[in-house]
């Protein structure tokens, strides 16, 4: 099993993700496309792991897997606190960095 | 390979479609379809431990979490299309095929050299090898991660957390406030009618019907109404052809369907006729 194509499509996915939080105004899809990208670093750190013959890529996805669900948790727990000050969920409406 | 080229066009085709799609819920079924395919992909790569920990965390923990989020803050709000900055839209799809575009090309021109494989670093077993791994050299960024687990649960507790900041009503202070209302404004001090006549639909959303067939407003809920979710046309209709094709069978009474119920029984349309005067007087 060659390599580059598990790359290409990880590139692929990440651009993907990185057009949608350019293009969406709901914080939450902005937030899965966030999400989107940092899978596509996953499949990305596990082809490379397989290419150079270590464990090393498995474990950085590992930690990715980690620091994404916390960044999942505090996030989502702010645009709850959001939408009930402002009753919207867009991410236009929180411009002042404040409630 | 086979399975790669299976699953790669459905992965990009699902992760489009969380770009593309209107409504929130559907961006978080098809993100939840790429995880899938991409713990496939662990599986495929000789990472059964990413495999599972994929389809626990991700798809089992995280996107629960996404859905239960989406459910609260309204499943029906679908993004406004005006832009805030003019032009942003086709701007940002541009510099995105461009960056991809760019991304590929140097994939697609560098060499990785031969693959070693990880016959020989899975031969005890991938989570022995990786257990190895994360608690001898990657020990202190492991214990880094408890604390980092910790301040994300505290800060969500803190984030999502509302003081009460008057007292809560208690049962008598509600009755007290209704009886008020009633002496005020004269309205009915009852329970309120119930939504949904007949349960044919959804029933929450559809508001019960007076006997001249037009809709109750105040049998549904005020969250309902104020989020534009009610259904009111076609349910009076569908009930108005319902009635007319009961009417032209003679009374469900005459026919033996309904027992007779007293004066004010339910199935007495003239009882039912009245308590909606009774009703409209209140008002």
């Amino acid at each position: 099993m060659s390599v580059e194509p598990f790359i290409g499509l990880s590139a692929l996915l990440f651009t993907i993700g990185a057009v949608g939080v350019l293009v969406r105004r709901n914080a939450i899809v902005v937030f899965m496309c966030v999400e989107l990208m940092l899978n596509a670093c996953n499949l990305a750190f596990v082809t490379f792991a397989r290419a150079h013959g270590n464990l090393d890529g498995q474990i950085a996805a590992f930690f990715v897997m980690v620091v994404a669900a916390a960044e999942v948790v505090v996030g989502l727990a702010i645009i709850v606190s959001i939408f009930r000050t402002r009753r919207s969920a867009s991410v236009d409406d929180a411009s002042l960095l404040k409630l | 390979m086979t399975a790669f080229w299976l699953l790669a066009p459905i992965m990009v085709v699902a992760a489009i479609g969380v770009v593309l799609a209107r409504k929130a819920v559907h961006s978080a079924l098809l993100l939840a379809v790429v995880m899938i395919c991409l713990a496939m992909m662990y599986a495929m790569q000789d990472a059964p431990f990413l495999f599972a920990v994929q389809i626990i965390v991700y798809t089992g923990a995280i996107m629960m979490l996404f859905l239960f989020v989406l459910m609260l803050v309204g499943v029906d709000k679908t993004d406004s299309l005006v832009e805030t900055i003019r032009g942003q839209r086709l701007v940002a799809v541009v510099v995105g095929v461009l960056f991809g575009f760019l991304v590929v090309t140097v994939v697609a021109q560098t060499t990785v050299g031969p693959v070693v494989g990880l016959g020989e670093a899975n031969a005890d077993g991938n989570v022995h090898g990786l257990a190895r791994l994360l608690f001898n050299r990657y020990v202190f960024a492991f214990e880094a991660t408890s604390a980092l687990l910790i301040t994300a649960v505290l800060g969500a507790m803190v984030l999502a957390h509302r003081e009460r900041l008057e007292p809560k009503l208690t049962q008598r202070e509600l009755a007290l406030e209704r009886m008020q209302r009633y002496a005020e404004h004269g309205e009915h001090p009852g329970n309120r009618p119930t939504p949904g006549v007949f349960a044919r639909h959804n029933a929450v959303d559809v508001p019960a019907l007076l006997p001249d067939g037009s809709p109750a407003e105040i049998s549904t809920f005020k969250t309902l109404r104020e989020r534009g979710a009610l259904r009111e046309g076609a349910f009076t209709t569908d009930v108005a052809v319902t009635l007319r094709k009961l009417e032209a069978d003679g009374s469900p009474r005459e026919r033996g369907l309904i027992e007779p119920a007293g004066p004010t029984g339910p199935a007495d349309p003239r009882a039912e006729a009245a308590a909606g005067q009774d009703e409209e007087e209140h008002q």
